[in-house]
């Protein structure tokens, strides 16, 4: 299908699927296996001005928006999705710095994002906090010279690895989620440390670990906005980032969709390949409609972010919920078409299938993001009441 | 540093098939690309350049097509592109090819080094690069897999030969043809391509060479193509019967008539 992409952001998806394909694809089996960090691709996305797509061109980026960052996003992640989730959590690590940050911040943090010098992480979740991210318990104690950290942040992607983080806690214990602030701390402030490296069921090349605060002192200048808004610019965030796992999403429904046709072609039983039974086609057609319809929604909801509207945490939810649940239907089924080879590591959708599960997971589970739908619902059908 | 890769277009494919009536190659449906041996020797400049500073100018000889080449080169890092083009530069055999780019070369403000790649795909003779060195009366070294140093006017290399290694010091200006196994040459970056679509090509003709016309294209070209042909495949296959026994020994008698045993 035509989406009526712009010729940048068409050069944007091409080059991405270049990196990928020549890239990735020759490494993506051992660093899966090996759960290593990507540093030679993630220095591959920089030379090639990946993470410049996401910043404003004054901070020396090329402005592009949510779509932009989506056909990156799907394209990395069509070969692997644990690369793809790497780029964008740099990405998610400094949208609340480039909408709520002073000049002087941006100018400080952005361009080093943008070059690909420094990645970027975003931490909210704790072990108190998934679902309910409400729930915090790190503080940032107003001290003189600045805020003091303490605290544990849990399942960071990126953690580590990064070297500018926006962490949100609390300023003011006392009014909860309503005490919060987005502050930046980066790597190598004193009594900042990482805890456990996670071992995951996929995504296993990016890296998900704990932030550790203790005493950690970070200059006041590093607090994003007001203080007492973190929570609500967490929750903004997260409704421009969305449609962003949506692609992830769909570049997984696309791999897996490829992976299988191709092995249901060349797999030949009964005298003839898989791919002329009917009930192989059956399946197969239902993947490719998933695939597409998931990719409609989420380019829909991208540019509805794009639009500059005020209210798209119900789009860019749906888009979210719809196309993980379409990766994580599509890529069992990519295992169910190739049959014992696909269970088999040596094929690339036992891969698919386990990098899919997290995407109905991360970013709010698919059963909150519906909740935040319906309370939408109800909402308007009460204005309307 | 001034920094001179030449480069070549070349038919995106090792199987060119040739029309047997003109004698000339079907280049219908066949992608172009930049030769793969300069896409190595562009990497090499590009590198040169993050390095030492300056700049990288590409530079190649072809139709108007070839514009297409200069630009992805910007894509890659090139600065300036030059592309000759002119009718009479057309069927040039390796030797107008080495003049004409040497010629446009020494047009250009003083370079230091001028890198190409070890050959071509399609022409294979890997002449042009030496040629040009011998014209321009400066040093050259062939299949150079490193670059090791270069300081006072002077570059170092390291250079492939079919028993290892040879180590070469030599002075500067000088023309290099590199091996692939110099490095791995990057992939384009947005901003590369962003620039190469509004960069400017400067598009040289004779006139603006100031060469004689004898002296470029076919012309100027002392050897030239009588005839480009497949060579007939012809088959002698003979399939001996019978049991094993009886096919070993009419081997064996054949191989004896033929002088083979």
């Amino acid at each position: 299908m035509d989406y009526f992409l712009t010729e940048q952001q068409k050069t944007i998806k091409n080059l991405a699927r270049r990196i990928a394909e020549e890239r990735i694809l020759p490494v993506r089996a051992e660093l899966d296996e090996k759960e290593e960090f990507p540093w030679d691709i993630v220095k591959e996305l920089a030379s090639a001005d990946m993470f410049r797509v996401f910043v404003p061109e004054q901070y020396d980026g090329l402005g592009g928006g949510c779509l932009e960052l989506c056909l990156v996003m799907e394209e990395l992640s069509r070969i692997c999705s644990g690369v793809a989730v790497t780029y964008a959590a740099s990405a998610l690590g400094c949208m609340t710095l480039m909408e709520y940050g002073t000049e002087e911040q941006k100018r400080k943090f952005l361009p080093d994002i943008a070059s690909g010098k420094r990645l970027g992480a975003f931490a909210i979740t704790e072990p108190t906090a998934g679902s309910d991210a409400s729930n915090i318990k790190t503080t940032a104690e107003k001290v003189e010279g600045g805020y003091l950290l303490n605290g544990t942040k849990q399942f960071i992607t990126n953690g580590g690895e990064a070297e500018i983080y926006t962490v949100i806690a609390l300023t003011d214990k006392s009014r909860g989620a309503r005490g919060a602030s987005a502050i930046i701390v980066e790597k190598d402030t004193p009594g900042f440390t990482f805890g456990k490296k996670e071992k995951k069921m996929g995504i296993r090349t990016s890296a998900t670990r704990e932030l550790v605060f203790r005493n950690c002192l970070v200059p006041e200048a590093n607090l994003l906005g007001k203080p007492g808004l973190g929570f609500v610019q967490a929750m903004r965030l997260f409704d421009k980032s969305r449609p962003g796992i949506g692609a992830q999403a769909v570049g997984l429904c696309q791999g897996a969709l490829e992976a299988a046709t191709d092995y249901a072609q060349e797999r030949v039983q009964f005298d003839q390949p898989l791919i002329t039974l009917p009930v192989v086609q059956q399946i197969l057609a239902d993947m490719a409609i998933q695939t597409e319809a998931a990719r409609a929604l989420v380019y829909a909801a991208a540019r509805y972010v794009d639009s500059g509207a005020k209210n798209v945490t119900e789009s860019s939810a749906a888009a979210k919920v719809f196309a993980s649940d379409a990766a994580m239907k599509v890529t069992v089924d990519a295992v169910q078409i190739c049959g014992g080879a696909g269970y088999m590591r040596d094929y690339p959708v036992e891969k698919m299938m386990r990098d899919a599960k997290i995407l109905q997971i991360y970013e709010g589970t698919n059963q909150i993001l519906r909740n935040a739908i319906a309370i939408n619902l109800r909402k308007r059908k009460a204005r309307t009441a | 540093m001034n920094i001179v890769v030449c480069l070549k277009q070349v038919p995106g494919t090792t199987e060119v098939k040739i029309d047997p009536r003109t004698n000339t190659l079907i280049r219908q449906g066949i992608e172009n690309i930049i030769n793969p041996f300069d896409t190595y020797a562009l990497e090499e400049g590009v590198r040169l350049k993050e390095k030492h500073g300056g700049k990288v100018t590409v530079i190649t000889m072809g139709p108007p097509q070839a514009e297409g080449a200069l630009r992805e080169a910007i894509s890659l890092g090139a600065d300036e592109a030059v592309l000759l083009s002119d009718r009479a530069f057309a069927g040039a055999d390796t030797w107008a090819t080495a003049n004409t780019l040497s010629k446009a070369i020494l047009k250009l403000e003083k370079t230091d080094i001028i890198i190409c790649g070890r050959q071509t795909i399609d022409g294979d003779t890997g002449q042009v690069g030496p040629e040009m060195a011998e014209m321009m009366g400066i040093p050259f070294v062939a299949y150079v897999s490193k670059i090791e140093e270069i300081a006072d006017g002077k570059i170092r290399v390291s250079r492939m030969i079919e028993e290892g290694h040879e180590v070469i010091e030599t002075t500067l200006p000088a023309v290099i043809t590199v091996a692939k196994e110099i490095n791995v040459p990057r992939l384009p970056s947005l901003r590369g391509i962003t620039r190469s679509k509004s960069a400017r090509v400067a598009t040289w003709t004779i006139n603006e060479l100031g060469v004689d016309a004898n002296a470029v294209g076919l012309a100027g070209s002392s050897t030239q193509v009588i005839k480009i042909f497949f060579p007939q495949r012809i088959s002698q296959a003979e399939v001996l019967t019978g049991d094993a026994a009886a096919q070993v020994d009419k081997l064996i008698e054949k191989l004896r008539s033929a002088n083979l045993l």
